[in-house]
């Protein structure tokens, strides 16, 4: 039989040797197909199709299934992130506390819907699936940051800043 | 690591703490960081430092008052201070082996008064990222002793004597699970740990893996020795980095000491857990599904049997609990399980934690024997419904539960009681409504929720939550009929009976409970197209005469 040879990294980007890294770690096997998604996406912000293809043929997984991993998981981004990112929790306690209107007013102020950047690619509006702060909803992240007990005037004096910068 | 040297090290971890005069505790939960715990820690730090004073700063998990934070305990006094900024660092530092400082005192007698902490015993007293504190307090005790005076049937004997119940929310006792595993043929089990906290609006687990992550691994390993398993996954959220740092930390703390790895005890028992991050799908918290996304694909769920127990993870045996089941193993092996059964009521034993949220006065963690009064746990617990609004209802179980009106708060808490009241247990999410609250609109939401998590493998979920949700959205913007009333009952009754797993046996929970007793509401926006609690946005709004 012979001996599989993974495909050669894409560029020299040195971040493809942290996913490859991965990879080697789990030995190459076909179940170590999310943990590598998890480190292109933690590595280069989220997955384009060449980090896709190139992980399904190191992991020799079909990439029909390796695409319908990517999409099947809100955590997976298949679009490159803002600069900065406002995530609005919407579990339910976010929802009791009024993050509807916190994410209304985020999205009339920034001209977008959630899950969408900015033309300028200056900053992403996020909906989060409950981060577990619960009891001090609402809560966003400020760039991954927690803020709890946040009032819609808070929140976009923090887009403020991030638009001046 | 033989139990002599165990208790060695817990000697000289005391050691070193009897070493300080003051002990300082300082919350760095999610919740207390969100308000600036850690400034407040490093000022702690430099004022003791400054000071002169022989003081221990300690983090610690959460202590459980949410809302009060960020939350400082100095010990041996147990004196609770609240809402604490880093100014108040030198007073607090000050004030050791004096009088404490008053105005940052709390008195939450009555909340804690009704508490009784099994799983979170050691949530607050010890620091999350030493496991010599975690050993300190009897931490693997339990592993040890089962390992080297027990045998595996004992152990089993051991917790369906403690009448141990899944904390995930189904409620299968969790003795006869382990023994369905020990039974099953083969020499490759696994041992699974369900951190896959998906339901909006809970964060218990979330608690637990961050603040006392040494207590899973402990229960993992207990029962990897009761089924004959050698290998374990902890499946986390990856919305919870800091509960996957604690526990990465965690186990190679405990790979150090010997408590995990081969020969552990001087025994021939080989045991050693991995990491698998979650990507974010609510389905992941259904066992077979959950199996799947550890195998690295979609996770889908497959029709049992085969239960996992027989045929589970890459096809052989495997047990899954959730964190909290697993966090009940040690104290249940240590004391024995009559000690746990003589805790809670007839048919649920022990003490659930709760993440009590929404409109209550003391938002936060709290454990509770089961069997405990609704009306206890929001009223006195939770400290009641603040700002002078009036409780509506208190919603049990996340998108799978129900929502539990104010004529219902005088049933005890247990996992049958719920069902028969159109909720379930769940994971232990509680969030309390108040008057500003529409219920159809948190009908809808809840049934949103289950649209968008749908894995769409079978057509009663996939189809009949985004037809309940068209339904809803209509009686939301004033457009619906009573006829589609009828037709949502209807669908209801077929998504519970016809879906594939618990994710859309469930879905119509919130829409049935909110039916049996908000009927009225329905009918308001049907037919007045108004919306009592003036949250739904109706299209065409009526004008009220005054």
């Amino acid at each position: 039989m012979p001996v599989f040879t993974p495909p050669p990294l894409p560029s020299d980007d040195k971040r493809w040797k942290i996913v490859n890294g991965t990879m080697r770690k789990n030995g190459f096997a076909r179940h170590a197909l999310i943990e590598t998604l998890h480190t292109v996406q933690s590595s280069f912000g989220y997955l384009d199709d060449d980090a896709i293809r190139f992980v399904a043929r190191s992991l020799r997984v079909p990439l029909s299934q390796a695409y319908g991993v990517v999409t099947f998981y809100h955590y997976f981004s298949l679009k490159p992130p803002g600069k900065h990112t406002m995530t609005i929790c919407a579990g339910t306690a976010c929802y009791i506390k009024g993050a509807d209107k916190l994410a209304a007013a985020a999205e009339k102020h920034l001209g977008i819907s959630q899950g969408q950047t900015t033309k300028d690619g200056g900053i992403s509006l996020m909906k989060a699936r409950c981060v577990g702060a619960c009891s001090r909803a609402p809560v966003v992240l400020c760039d991954g940051e927690v803020a709890g007990e946040v009032t819609a005037e808070q929140m976009l004096e923090h887009l403020e800043r991030w638009a001046v910068e | 690591m033989t139990i002599e040297e165990l208790e060695q090290i817990a000697k000289s971890a005391c050691q070193e703490n009897d070493k300080y005069d003051f002990e300082v505790n300082v919350c760095m939960d999610l919740a207390c960081m969100s308000q600036g715990a850690d400034r407040l820690r490093d000022a702690l730090l430099k004022a003791a430092e400054a000071s002169g004073k022989s003081v221990l700063v300690r983090r610690t998990g959460c202590m459980g008052p949410c809302s009060s934070g960020p939350l400082v305990r100095v010990d041996p006094e147990e004196t609770l201070y609240h809402h604490v900024k880093a100014d108040n660092a030198e007073a607090i530092v000050n004030s050791l082996g004096g009088d404490p400082v008053p105005e940052l005192q709390c008195d939450l007698n009555e909340h804690f008064d009704k508490q009784v902490r099994v799983v979170l015993e050691n949530a607050g007293y010890i620091d999350p990222e030493k496991i010599d504190d975690y050993i300190s307090r009897d931490g693997y005790k339990a592993l040890l002793t089962a390992l080297t005076e027990m045998t595996p049937n004992g152990v089993i004997h051991r917790i369906t004597e403690s009448g141990l119940r899944g904390r995930g929310g189904g409620g299968y006792p969790t003795g006869l699970k382990w023994g369905t595993v020990a039974k099953a043929s083969g020499d490759l089990k696994y041992i699974v740990c369900n951190g896959d906290e998906g339901d909006p609006g809970a964060f218990m687990d979330r608690s637990v893996m961050e603040g006392d992550p040494h207590r899973v691994i402990e229960g993992m390993a207990i029962a990897a020795y009761a089924v004959g398993a050698s290998k374990g996954f902890i499946y986390v959220r990856a919305e919870y980095p800091v509960a996957v740092s604690r526990l990465t930390t965690a186990l190679r703390d405990a790979r150090r000491r010997g408590l995990l790895g081969n020969g552990i005890c001087n025994t021939p028992f080989n045991f050693d857990v991995e990491i698998r991050l979650g990507a974010g799908a609510f389905v992941c918290g259904e066992e077979t599904a959950l199996i799947a996304s550890i195998e690295g694909r979609r996770g889908t769920p497959k029709p049992r049997p085969p239960y996992p127990a027989v045929s589970g993870l890459f096809g052989k045996p495997t047990l899954i609990n959730n964190v909290e089941t697993y966090a009940n193993i040690a104290p249940i092996v240590r004391n024995g399980g009559k000690w746990f059964a003589n805790m809670g009521s007839e048919r649920s034993k022990g003490t659930k934690v709760f993440a009590l949220t929404g409109k209550i006065a003391n938002t936060g963690l709290v454990e509770v024997p089961m069997g405990i009064k609704l009306r206890e746990i929001i009223e006195v617990i939770g400290g009641g419904v603040p700002d002078g609004h009036t409780f509506k209802a208190v919603q049990t179980g996340g998108p799978s539960g129900g929502c539990i009106p104010a004529e219902m708060l005088d049933v005890g808490v247990s996992y049958d009681a719920l069902v028969r009241l159109g909720s379930i247990m769940g994971s232990g999410g509680m969030i309390v409504m108040d008057d500003t609250s529409c219920m159809v609109n948190v009908a809808r939401f809840f049934v949103e929720f289950c649209m968008t998590e749908s894995c769409g493998k079978c057509v009663p979920c996939r189809a009949g939550t985004a037809q309940m949700f068209t339904l809803l959205t209509r009686f939301c913007t004033g457009t619906g009929t009573m006829d589609d009333l009828e037709l949502l009952e209807g669908l209801c009754e077929t998504i519970k009976e016809a879906s594939l797993c618990g994710l859309g046996m469930t879905a119509p929970n919130p829409v049935l409970s909110t039916l049996k007793y908000f009927r009225n509401e329905y009918i308001e926006h049907i037919v007045h197209k108004r919306c009592p609690a003036g949250v739904c946005n109706m299209e065409a709004p009526v004008e009220v005469v005054a």
